[in-house]
């Protein structure tokens, strides 16, 4: 590239004109704009990206090897720790590959709970998403609204659970416990005014002449581009296809579910975010839903090789505690045979590859986080863009880093 | 996803591949087949391509180490398609020493799935445009998803007050790793009499009080 002025530090004199050589900036691990430890070694020319190579690992903990290590259920807590921002969602990809090894079925109500709280999880993860990828762009306000909201609902964690962030609620064969007395008025009061929320932060972003200005046409993504390299979620649902796993696959209580599925025509960082708005729509009408028709029953599979008994029976039979004592030391033996389950996580599909043994601890288990392919896909993404568009392009995929280093 | 619809996908993959597919199996309603690994490339094209199968989408690549195997890593490649709703996983047989050909040129999410099954495992693929490690330290040595690389890893590294730099040294464990084995020796003898058991098996012989 040749430009008319002269001194620059990196020029070398050509007649006349400046030679400016591309050249090397290192960004990261530690930026408030790399959604966590991202490290990007990009090569630029000028303010022009013209390769950016992601080195990740930095968060990387060796997930899959310790859950080789541990019992079937001594692994649910790691899952909480892969991707932080939508914990339950992960449990529920694992807790349902294990109930497909075992063939057995959660309970009707457990259903109804998980789907109503991996929802809550979509919100939590969308406000965080939408909100911070604003302040990546310049935008403050959304940031400091939303997570108002997001502790609002991380206090319907911590009742149901007893922690804000690392739930370990979603047990094999249904949850740990049942949810406490008036959390459902709580949540239905919640979903009462959180559209309202929804348009606030529409109104300050949707049409604002910056936002628009730093995320239309930014890092388009094309169908074959998207399929080609593996995105799925939001990332493939911006770039126009139809596919939910949700609505095509559905897993749990979901094919009773009444949703839409939003999908955006341009696949740029804007029809992300659009889709991402409309998600949250979705889901605070399929907590609603949820709330409605939750049903009366028991939320542990009534199968004592798998789900602990109650308390009381403990007290009065031997067999009871023999099945208490054996789960909580040895844990449960799962069938030999393998599986891959896949959910709708926020950010795109999570699936699992559970390999058993026979054994009490999984043989192995890959973990198949989205954010991974599509922080692959940054490359493509921001080459030819502008250095800012890449910070752009980074808050689209909703990073986060758990996930994608395990 | 019928079974009996995954059921005629793979006869139709073992029909048209022929003696490239080595095994297909339909297990808790999901489909996989294993190929030789020679024609790897060539399956996974064909099953991008034949209209009937239309994998559009590689989710994942991964590996299974099975060390008392003559091969004993299993790879296994996740691949979806969106027209037909369908999931298969294709697998491939090698060991530490041979190479498995990228499917980069089949599909571009392969790079950093496999540069994370080389990483893990070391398992080599051949043609890759760019295998370097991704998720472990920079100059990390072993491959930690290996059944014989310990749980704990061989090096810790931490902050050092004097040489102020970060070091690397051996792992110091103040305990032992404690592994337990939970395979109890009791349900794998059900044919063992023991002083005792006579008595439930024996006939009545009708002499009760």
């Amino acid at each position: 590239m040749t430009i008319a002025t002269s001194a620059h530090p990196a020029a070398g004199q050509s007649g006349g004109k400046t030679q400016i050589k591309p050249y090397t900036m290192n960004f990261g691990p530690q930026h408030p704009a790399a959604h966590g430890v991202l490290r990007l070694v990009m090569e630029l020319n000028g303010e022009v990206v013209e390769r950016c190579d992601p080195h990740i690992g930095l968060l990387h903990r060796g997930t899959e090897k310790l859950i080789e290590y541990k019992t079937y259920l001594q692994a649910v807590p790691y899952f909480d720790r892969l991707d932080y921002v939508s914990p339950m969602c992960m449990e529920h990809a694992y807790v349902l590959g294990i109930e497909n090894l075992l063939q057995i079925k959660a309970p009707l109500r457990a259903q109804y709970i998980r789907v109503l709280f991996s929802e809550i999880t979509r919100i939590l993860n969308h406000i965080l998403s939408i909100t911070t990828g604003a302040l990546d762009v310049g935008a403050i306000t959304p940031a400091l609204w939303g997570f108002e909201e997001r502790e609002i609902l991380m206090e319907f964690y911590e009742r149901v659970c007893g922690a804000r962030l690392h739930a370990n609620y979603f047990r094999p064969g249904g949850v740990a416990w049942d949810l406490p007395a008036g959390l459902t008025d709580d949540i239905w009061e919640f979903t009462e005014r959180f559209p309202k929320f929804v348009d606030d932060i529409d109104n300050l972003l949707t049409n604002n002449r910056i936002f628009k200005q730093r995320t239309v046409d930014i890092g388009v993504v094309t169908k074959e581009e998207a399929f080609n390299w593996g995105f799925t979620g939001p990332m493939l649902r911006g770039s126009g296809v139809a596919w939910d796993l949700r609505k095509s696959q559905p897993y749990e209580v979901y094919d009773r579910m009444d949703f839409d599925v939003p999908v955006g025509l341009t696949g740029d960082c804007w029809a992300r975010y659009l889709v991402r708005m409309e998600e949250m729509r979705q889901s605070n009408r399929m907590i609603r839903q949820c709330l409605k028709e939750l049903p009366d029953g028991p939320v542990r599979a009534e199968e004592r090789k798998v789900s602990p008994p109650p308390r009381g029976e403990m007290k009065r039979s031997m067999e009871a505690l023999i099945h208490h004592f054996k789960l909580f030391t040895e844990g449960f033996h799962v069938p030999a045979g393998e599986t891959y389950t896949a959910i709708e996580a926020p950010k795109g599909e999570f699936g699992v590859y559970l390999v058993s043994d026979g054994t009490n601890k999984p043989y192995r288990c890959k973990i198949r986080a989205p954010g991974f392919a599509h922080l692959q896909g940054l490359d493509f993404m921001s080459k030819g863009h502008m250095l800012a568009d890449a910070v752009a392009n980074i808050a689209s995929m909703d990073i986060v880093f758990g996930e994608i280093d395990r | 996803m019928s079974e009996q619809a995954l059921k005629e996908l793979g006869d139709h993959i073992a029909a048209t591949l022929g003696d490239d597919v080595l095994k297909v199996e339909l297990k808790l309603g999901e489909l996989m087949v294993t190929v030789r690994r020679p024609s790897l490339i060539k399956s996974l094209t064909f099953l991008r391509d034949d209209p009937t199968c239309s994998f559009e989408q590689l989710l994942d690549v991964t590996a299974v180490d099975w060390p008392e195997r003559e091969e004993r890593f299993e790879v296994v490649y996740i691949l979806l398609s969106y027209k037909h709703n369908r999931r298969l996983r294709v697998k491939v047989t090698t060991d530490e020493d041979t190479p498995v050909a990228s499917a980069v040129p089949v599909y571009n999410a392969a790079g950093w799935f496999e540069r994370e099954t080389w990483d893990m495992f070391g398992i080599f693929f051949s043609d890759h445009p760019d295998l370097r490690r991704i998720l472990t330290d920079y100059g990390f040595e072993g491959h930690p998803l290996r059944k014989d690389f310990p749980m704990t890893g061989y090096v810790e590294c931490r902050y050092d007050e004097d040489q102020k730099r970060v070091v690397y040294e051996p792992v110091r464990l103040t305990q032992d790793f404690r592994s337990f084995d939970f395979l109890s020796p009791w349900e794998g003898m059900t044919n063992v009499m023991l002083p005792g058991d006579e008595k439930a098996q024996a006939p009545d012989t009708g002499s009760k009080p």
